[in-house]
């Protein structure tokens, strides 16, 4: 098939919706605005359920895209597209063309920024860190306050940046939970002496094996589970973190000193998405991911004949459905080329 | 604690001020409580600022008081505000700055919604017409005049005499910033540093020589809470709050404390004296209590005002430790001289009811 197809975006789902259409005879141009392709797997140390290291998945997709029908170009962004008769001209920042007969949008997520969330002190006060943060200590096999000493008790606030109105984010994340979860176990098996408390709103476990992951963090490491949401963190005489947060279940506030804090901070439709969105005429949606054609039987096809959609660009979902995701996005493009011809 | 994270935040969180011609409106209760404070914000501005701020004899409470204390209607509070925007514009002013910190987070709420609700303001307006046969304009300026003493500390500082900093050790006084609930938490955009950690006193604080401090109850009511105090049966609740206030900044040692609202230096004063009465305890240091000031109070002791015409000696908790700590001159016998109180009042006239 001599058909060029554009893969906006070299996370998971841009690299396994590429893999894929080389397979399927297309020639393709994978687009990553930063050095490396592979996305959040690379800030990711091991990945849920099964804690098995970022770097298996990531091996897997960089195999995948080896072919030769595959040209990679990093560090690189599209600064214009146009659609016309033929398909579509891309030009990224450094003015080269790109004409290509479809373009498969991957553009992914952006981490919700957690100095928005003002109350809990992210920049202002030490020892308030991120989900991401962590996970670079645990690549680095130590976990540490500013001070250089090992915290002895930590607390993971959910739903940072979903869930919440205050910020414009109703929707769930749906991974945060998990993902603290399984850090929280992490962080018990770097420092066994740690006290760990998990402050949610409820637990959603919604994926193959993630109830048995929950079950585990609270009968083999002791984790503790508080309903609550986190009102406002500050800082004691001490330096010790200081959390306000009510405690649902036993019907009572509840003010607890934490010698780190991480915040399990959301997904939000990129950057990067925002400006394709806007440059192509995408539609989006309440929760400004785009707007797929139909949520149910259409879910890779965008309201622009041509453009399709592969992984989290059009809702929060993990590196499984991510996969999915851009596998089914590369059938819908096959589909289009099949109908067109 | 990084410094580098708050001065983001302030940054975000700046708004415009006018820089001349206020209409200011009075508190309901502070002539009360603290009566040297309106009258030094007067004299800060007509005198050393030599700004034109105009008061209109007729002004009424705004209702915010009944509003947050549920007793009245939103309505009705909104035709009140109305009126108060129609002497305003009468008066051919445009920049409307109250005195208490309840007033401008209702007026700020009030122009919101008539911002998003064109039909209520409507509504409003045939309502004020119909009681009164009074029409306004909407204010091109609300700020709080906190906001304006803020806007002018460096004028303040460079005519002043003295700065917060104590005079044996060199070093700043250590200060508990305490803003005004209804300052920035319902309209964070609204306050200078926004909601969590507002700059409004902070930057008075460090411009006078100061040095702030963050105590894990900062953000914490003052105790008067409206219901907590006005309900009788709530008041325990109340003094509650401002003994956890001062247990929590009791361990930073802190010098005093500086207020933006018209209940809070009540509460965190008089609340001292009677945990002191029911538990024989005292916050700060040397067996003292922490005074407590508003920030005309203490814009007025950097400009060297004498502290008994500010009306320090109101405070139910003495100040004299901090005038100690500065150096500031006074005379402890004309402490309790009330000739201030017979001072002539300047009383505008020509007045339409």
């Amino acid at each position: 098939m001599d058909k060029h197809i554009v893969v906006i975006g070299g996370g998971t789902a841009g690299m396994e919706a590429a893999g894929q259409l080389a397979l399927a005879g297309f020639a393709v141009s994978l687009i990553e605005k930063e050095k490396d392709t592979g996305g959040h797997l690379n800030d990711w140390y091991k990945l849920f359920p099964d804690r098995r290291n970022s770097s298996e998945v990531k091996d897997y997709l960089d195999k995948k895209v080896s072919s030769k029908s595959i040209r990679i170009l990093t560090e690189t962004y599209i600064e214009k597209l146009n659609s016309n008769k033929d398909g579509f001209l891309l030009f990224t920042q450094d003015g080269t063309e790109l004409k290509a007969d479809a373009i498969v949008v991957a553009t992914g997520f952006d981490l919700f920024k957690s100095s928005r969330k003002e109350e809990y002190g992210y920049g202002i006060y030490n020892n308030v860190i991120t989900s991401k943060d962590l996970e670079k200590m645990f690549r680095k096999g130590k976990i540490t306050m500013t001070d250089g000493n090992e915290p002895k008790t930590v607390g993971f606030v959910h739903c940072v940046g979903s869930r919440d109105e205050k910020v414009g984010n109703f929707y769930c994340s749906k991974l945060c939970c998990v993902t603290a979860v399984k850090q929280a176990i992490e962080v018990r098996e770097h420092l066994p002496e740690s006290k760990v408390f998990c402050f949610y709103m409820d637990m959603r476990m919604g994926g193959a094996y993630y109830e048995e992951l929950y079950r585990e963090a609270q009968e083999v490491w002791r984790v503790n589970f508080i309903r609550g949401k986190v009102s406002e963190a500050s800082e004691s005489i001490n330096d010790k973190l200081v959390v306000k947060v009510e405690d649902t279940l036993a019907g009572r506030p509840l003010k607890i000193e934490l010698d780190m804090i991480v915040l399990m901070a959301g997904m939000e439709m990129s950057e990067g998405g925002k400006k394709i969105a806007e440059q192509a005429g995408l539609q989006t949606g309440e929760n400004r991911f785009f707007s797929p054609a139909d949520h149910h039987y259409a879910n890779n096809i965008s309201d622009k004949k041509g453009i399709f959609y592969a992984g989290t660009c059009t809702a929060p979902m993990n590196i499984t459905e991510t996969i999915s995701h851009a596998r089914s996005a590369v059938s819908e493009v096959i589909n289009y080329f099949n109908d067109k011809a | 604690m990084k410094i580098e994270g708050k001065k983001a935040i302030w940054s975000e969180y700046q708004k415009e001020i006018a820089d001349d011609h206020y209409f200011y409106v009075r508190s309901c209760i502070r002539q009360n409580f603290f009566p040297g404070s309106e009258v030094a914000f007067l004299k800060i501005m007509r005198e050393e600022l030599n700004k034109d701020i105009y008061e209109h004899p007729c002004h009424t409470t705004c209702s915010g008081i009944g509003y947050h204390g549920d007793v009245v209607p939103v309505e009705t509070a909104m035709t009140v505000v109305a009126r108060q925007f129609a002497m305003m514009t009468e008066a051919g002013y445009r920049n409307y700055i109250p005195s208490c910190i309840t007033s401008f987070g209702l007026y700020t709420e009030i122009l919101e919604t008539w911002h998003h609700f064109p039909e209520v303001e409507k509504r409003i307006r045939e309502q004020l017409w119909k009681a009164t046969k009074r029409e306004f304009v909407v204010p091109e300026n609300l700020a709080h005049a906190s906001d304006v003493i803020y806007k002018f500390r460096k004028e303040i500082v460079a005519k002043g005499k003295y700065k917060l900093v104590n005079k044996n050790t060199g070093e700043p006084l250590k200060v508990v910033d305490h803003i005004g609930c209804h300052y920035a938490k319902m309209f964070p955009s609204k306050g200078i540093g926004g909601a969590e950690y507002p700059y409004v006193l902070a930057g008075m604080v460090e411009e006078w020589g100061g040095k702030v401090i963050d105590y894990p109850e900062r953000r914490h009511c003052c105790g008067f809470g409206f219901r907590q105090y006005l309900i009788q049966a709530n008041r325990g609740f109340s003094i509650a709050c401002s003994k956890e206030k001062f247990e929590s900044m009791q361990p930073f040692k802190p010098d005093m404390i500086i207020t933006n609202c018209p209940g809070c230096p009540m509460f965190l004063d008089r609340w001292q004296y009677v945990i002191n009465e029911m538990e024989g305890k005292r916050y700060g240091q040397d067996g003292e209590g922490i005074p407590v000031f508003t920030y005309e109070e203490v814009a007025g002791l950097i400009l060297g005002y004498n502290p008994w015409d500010l009306g320090l000696q109101m405070h139910q908790t003495d100040c004299e430790p901090v005038l100690d700590k500065i150096g500031i001159e006074y005379d402890p016998e004309e402490k309790h001289n009330t000739s201030i109180y017979n001072k002539k009042v300047e009383v505008h006239s020509s007045v339409n009811v």
